[in-house]
């Protein structure tokens, strides 16, 4: 599993690349592979106003079904419609397949969150709990 | 993303999708270990069986085997399990594993002061390995003598499997597939052994081992039942639909029988359906079934996409009037209400095969 060092990351496996206030949401290799076949997208509208944390959509494997949260503030601008005929593209490639593209509000938020070092680091111990 | 769906158990190997689909078109072999198995031995033993299970054991013969239930006094499911009668003073019981310890307690309570019985539990004594799949007898007959085709379904026998003499061997399973259950000694070289000559005698059928996930998503399509799930100690045998494998008129006064007796006159409350999702969305156990105006009706047991159908699927309680084949309800989903339709059940059914002698 690998986690593009030009990425953000939270600990609820949501990745963030951000360019000034231009920023593309996905979900982790890490989740993908903890989900297992991802069968089902579930994103929101755009122009929807999101809080960082709150929920942006899900995603849902055979077995289980997984929130997905915004890891920073800001109004979504574009939504990856392919997802919802081609769920298991996130399956394949997780770290290019986004969600959504935001324009974030106050890209100090993404301070806050992981770089890609951390966010491995994190991941290895919540996998050998 | 916190919550993974609360699976804590390893619950698949190469992936579940994979795993599903190997079994309805080849070969999957599962580790069912965590089953346990109760046996009742003695002259007083089909009297012990008659009074604890509401199927007939009388219509057993030797080698054949049925799916019963442990029922509590007012007629709702202790457990439900697979009797096997091995001779006239010998019978089986196979036990889920999440009610295993309540089970043998059950079981000694009910009929452990009846004469000329012995209860044994036999579960950590036995390895129980499924081998489930149109090409699970193509499987299983490299490794034995026995002929796999002359057992029929739902019957067994003994024979020697990948070296280990006396190993029942049933044709039974909980996949809506044809195939087998077998079972061996437990200890950890046997099971090895034998689990790695079934995955090798399965090679050129594309075996796969598979997870609780396949075992869940396949017995769903098969719309069988899962204890805490369809049936519970709050659910009784008519409301599950199961009425057919329980035996009001024979003789035994079995445990639930009054009860039911009574609660047959009466139309059951509600009834176990299968739902099949009208709009985009997952129905998953627990969710709430709603009116298409909201108003609460049920509650979703178990539900799931359906790999082999590319539907998404539930079973549902629901009030009767609302339980007729194409009425539309709605599941709530996460606050979202999605549109629903009572649809025949089971939802897969296979082909049945015309290999299997009878």
């Amino acid at each position: 599993m690998s986690y593009p060092a030009t990425y953000r990351y939270t600990k609820e496996h949501e990745w963030i690349e951000a360019n000034g206030t231009a920023a593309t949401v996905g979900i982790t290799e890490y989740a993908q592979h903890l989900l297992g076949d991802i069968v089902f997208v579930d994103l929101p509208k755009i122009g929807q106003q999101l809080s960082q944390k709150s929920a942006l959509g899900s995603v849902e494997s055979v077995k289980a079904v997984s929130d997905v949260y915004a890891p920073a503030s800001g109004s979504v601008t574009e939504i990856n419609d392919a997802l919802t005929s081609a769920p298991e593209t996130i399956n394949a490639e997780a770290n290019t397949t986004w969600m959504i593209k935001l324009t974030l509000s106050d890209p100090t938020e993404l301070d806050s969150l992981l770089d890609a070092a951390a966010y491995e680091q994190y991941v290895n111990e919540e996998s050998t709990k | 993303m916190v919550d993974f769906g609360g699976w804590d158990m390893p619950v698949e190997y190469s992936g579940l999708l994979a795993e599903h689909n190997a079994v309805r078109t080849g070969v999957g072999v599962f580790d069912v270990s965590h089953m346990g198995c109760i046996q009742l031995r003695g002259p007083g033993s089909l009297a012990a069986v008659q009074r604890l299970l509401m199927n007939d054991a009388s219509k057993l013969q030797v080698g054949q085997a049925h799916y019963s239930a442990m029922l509590t006094p007012e007629g709702t499911f202790v457990d439900d399990v697979v009797l096997h009668k091995l001779s006239d003073n010998d019978y089986l019981i196979v036990i889920n594993a999440g009610t295993r310890e309540k089970d043998i307690q059950w079981v000694r309570k009910t009929i452990g002061s009846m004469p000329s019985v012995h209860i044994n539990d036999f579960s950590d004594m036995y390895t129980q390995i499924a081998i489930q799949g149109p090409r699970a007898q193509e499987t299983l007959q490299k490794l034995t003598d026995t002929d796999l085709s002359a057992i029929r379904n739902y019957w067994f026998t003994w024979g020697k499997v990948a070296g280990n003499y006396n190993v029942l061997i049933a044709r039974t399973g909980y996949t809506g597939e044809d195939g087998f259950e077998i079972y061996i000694p437990s200890d950890e070289v046997t099971s090895a052994s034998v689990w790695q000559q079934i995955s090798a005698a399965g090679q050129e059928f594309g075996i796969v081992p598979a997870g609780l996930g396949a075992r869940n998503t396949l017995r769903l399509e098969a719309s069988m039942a899962l204890y805490g799930h369809e049936i519970s100690d709050e659910v009784n045998v008519f409301e599950a639909g199961l009425g057919r494998y329980c035996k009001l008129d024979k003789d035994a006064d079995f445990v639930g029988k009054a009860a039911l007796l009574a609660s047959a006159q009466a139309a059951p409350m509600r009834k176990l359906v299968g739902l099949e999702m009208v709009d985009r969305g997952i129905a998953r156990d627990a969710y709430p079934v709603r009116s298409l105006e909201g108003e609460p009706l049920g509650v979703v047991t178990s539900g799931s996409p359906s790999p082999t159908l590319k539907k998404n699927i539930a079973m549902a309680y629901l009030p009767p009037d609302e339980a007729t084949l194409d009425n539309v309800v709605a599941v709530e989903i996460r606050g979202t209400l999605a549109k629903a339709r009572v649809v025949p059940t089971p939802f897969y059914k296979r082909a049945r095969p015309s290999v299997v002698k009878s």
